[in-house]
């Protein structure tokens, strides 16, 4: 029997937040002042101490992984995924819980985590790697690889800090997929970097699991890339672990989930001046309509400190986590003219998605193309498979639909 | 277990565990530590005209005009046999070192937070390695010291073969120090105000400009509670042969031990929450 490469028991993160200070880090005058006034507290006998809350960033999980599998981990922003991979790559300490890893563990964090921007593309790769957890002879005999791989040898012997963002990403991860760790973590980095490098990447990310049985823990926004390249998944919300099992399962409830749970928006961006509060289809929470018929999108929104001229716009996902509509209020030339307070936008559009499931994200731009807000996949909606006056659809290739008039 | 999984190496992750094999970690990661002092050399001086000439210019001159200010207004080279300059910069050099290690210390896990977030290593490798990028200044700024004594035609007495010893101490001197304060550093950021102050003042209670037999007697052990003063009373026993004070001296190596320690113990405590703090 294969022993786990990565079994996590009953593994918790605690965090104490304390109410007090909005700082980031803590001065010794408050330190000071706050000890004085605890005196003065304690001898007036009463008075609570500053205001202090636990927050469990994970919570109690359990899961374990086999050599060779390629795991995504998947789950909104806040629900634990990084603090996980802090952990695991020992990074903070648990509170509670172990953790038992077989292997070398790397991880490939975001991009150019340590390089200096000073240093040439040559003098990084040592660097990087040695970060990485490379040893020095062990880069040497992989130098020409990584360099291939990355395609800078034009650039070697230039500071990175010359180099496009593209480079610096092919660099990067050039170095990271050069490592050899039984573990590789990866934090979705391939975010940034041309498609055709994404595809390399994902490739040897691959290869490196498949041939090598070497195991590969993923974190994505991105469905459609972890259901391609992830046999596995694992869903976090809110620091617990929510289900694990095959990708494909996994993904789709995932972008389920929103249904199940009380709905809270999630911000990807913004919505501070502006924020979305309501999206209906139809009408409706959760509408069906025929092929080729009409959406209508209602968004309710509150602005508190923004008036003037807004761009909102609508992106359309499919049940495999592809976006397969973008609707940007300019399409038409036009913004809307927004004035402080509550407010609301009719958006019509024609339906033209094959018979599936679907989510919506909804935002808005100022006039400079700065996010007000961005709330993710916040409402969904099912396009049936039957044509208005109740003919049904024939299955077919495409991903979308067109009224068309046809002339002989 | 096969022979095959022995092979792969066992880790479990628990709260408190790290403490176990702390020293061994450091050692595994010795390769780490080497390629970010490297770094840290390399960069010093990237982006300036002249470079290291830096390391050499600025004891230069603190010599040149404390050697004025001293030896000439204040008339403390009077009836001196040694060269005065070569007795102000047997004293820049060691105080030159431990300022600069301190300095660069200090910020040094600030600085480095995007691999303190991201990454795990021994964290004590930071500061270690910007106390390196300084001792090697303060190798560079010891050439100048033998081209003063081949100008001064001046020969040091016999006991400068036992100089190794003296750099070791203030390299524990600025080492322990610098543990200490880079680790307040994270939770505190006053001490980025600090550092700078005590480098400042530190020149002047330290026997940089004047020798410390100018103070008073009774004054002199509770004097070398300063623990530099041990060690420039030792830089300077080596080089001109001035006699050293051992209560002072022995007071001052107790001190950096005592810094040591606590630095050390500190710094270990706190590590494990830097990633949280930073």
């Amino acid at each position: 029997m294969t022993l786990p490469a990565i079994k996590v028991e009953q593994l918790s993160k605690k965090f104490i937040i304390s109410h007090e200070s909005q700082e980031r880090y803590t001065s010794l005058r408050d330190v000071i002042a706050n000890q004085a006034k605890r005196l003065t507290r304690r001898t007036r006998k009463g008075g609570s101490g500053p205001a202090k809350e636990e927050f469990f960033a994970l919570n109690d999980i359990n899961f374990e992984i086999f050599p060779g599998d390629r795991v995504g981990i998947i789950g909104r922003n806040g629900a634990g995924k990084s603090t996980l991979l802090k952990v695991l790559s020992r990074i903070t300490e648990p509170s509670s819980g172990r953790i038992t890893i077989r292997g070398r563990v790397a991880s490939l964090l975001e991009v150019g985590t340590g390089f200096h921007p000073e240093l040439t593309g040559r003098e990084n790769i040592f660097l990087n790697g040695a970060i990485l957890g490379m040893a020095r002879s062990e880069i040497k005999r992989k130098f020409d690889e990584i360099v291939d791989f990355a395609e800078i040898e034009k650039f070697l012997d230039t500071p990175v800090k010359r180099y496009s963002s593209g480079m610096y990403v092919r660099l990067a991860f050039a170095v990271a997929a050069h490592l050899e760790p039984e573990i590789l973590i990866v934090d979705e980095v391939l975010a940034v970097g041309d498609a055709q490098f994404q595809k390399k990447c994902l490739g040897k990310m691959e290869d490196v699991s498949k041939n090598e049985g070497r195991t590969v823990l993923f974190v994505s926004h991105n469905m459609n890339i972890i259901k391609t390249l992830c046999n596995k998944s694992i869903l976090f919300a809110g620091g617990k672990l929510i289900k694990s099992g095959s990708s494909s399962e996994i993904v789709k409830s995932y972008l389920d989930f929103g249904d199940h749970g009380d709905k809270v928006y999630t911000h990807k961006m913004g919505g501070k001046e502006l924020r979305i509060n309501n999206v209906e289809i139809n009408g409706s929470k959760a509408a069906t309509v025929a092929l080729l018929s009409q959406l209508i999108f209602k968004i309710d929104f509150e602005a508190s400190s923004f008036s003037g001229d807004c761009e909102f716009f609508i992106l359309i996902y499919n049940d495999e986590g592809v976006c397969v509509q973008g609707i940007f209020q300019t399409d038409t030339g036009q913004y809307a003219a927004v004035r402080s307070g509550a407010g609301s936008i009719k958006v019509t559009l024609d339906n033209n998605l094959v018979p599936g499931k679907y989510y919506v994200s909804v935002g808005a731009f100022d006039r400079f193309k700065s996010f007000l807000d961005w709330v993710e996949l916040c409402e969904s909606f099912e396009v049936q498979s039957v044509y208005d006056d109740g003919r049904i659809f024939r299955e077919r290739l495409g991903l979308s639909l067109g009224r068309a008039t046809w002339e002989a | 277990m096969s022979a095959l999984e022995s092979t792969v190496p066992e880790l479990v992750i628990e709260a408190g565990h790290s403490e176990k094999h702390y020293w061994l970690d450091l050692w595994r990661y010795r390769e780490l530590f080497y390629i970010l002092s490297w770094r840290d050399i390399k960069v010093r001086y990237k982006q300036t005209a002249i470079g290291a000439a830096w390391s050499i210019i600025r004891p230069l001159l603190t010599m040149i005009i404390f050697t004025i200010i001293y030896g000439k207004l204040a008339h403390f080279a009077k009836d001196e046999i040694v060269p005065y300059a070569i007795t102000v910069y047997a004293a820049m050099l060691p105080w030159q070192f431990f300022a600069n290690a301190l300095a660069e210390a200090s910020n040094s896990l600030i600085g480095n937070s995007n691999l303190i977030t991201k990454i795990y290593f021994p964290r004590m490798i930071i500061p270690a390695s910007s106390v390196i990028v300084s001792f090697v200044d303060f190798g560079i700024s010891a050439l100048l010291m033998i081209l003063l004594m081949a100008w001064y035609h001046f020969l040091p007495p016999v006991q400068v073969l036992l100089l190794p010893v003296f750099v070791i101490m203030t390299f524990l001197a600025s080492f322990g120090t610098s543990l200490y304060i880079t680790a307040l550093n994270v939770k505190y950021r006053d001490f980025r105000y600090i550092i700078p102050f005590i480098v400042q003042f530190g020149l002047y209670i330290s026997p940089v400009g004047f020798k410390s037999s100018k103070v008073p007697e009774q004054w002199r052990l509770l004097y070398s509670l300063n623990p530099m003063v041990g060690v420039i009373d030792g830089f300077r026993w080596c080089i001109v042969g001035e006699p050293i004070y051992l209560p002072g001296f022995l007071a001052s190596c107790a001190v950096i031990i005592f810094f040591c320690i606590i630095g050390i113990r500190y710094f270990r405590k706190t590590e494990k929450t830097f990633a949280d703090n930073i």
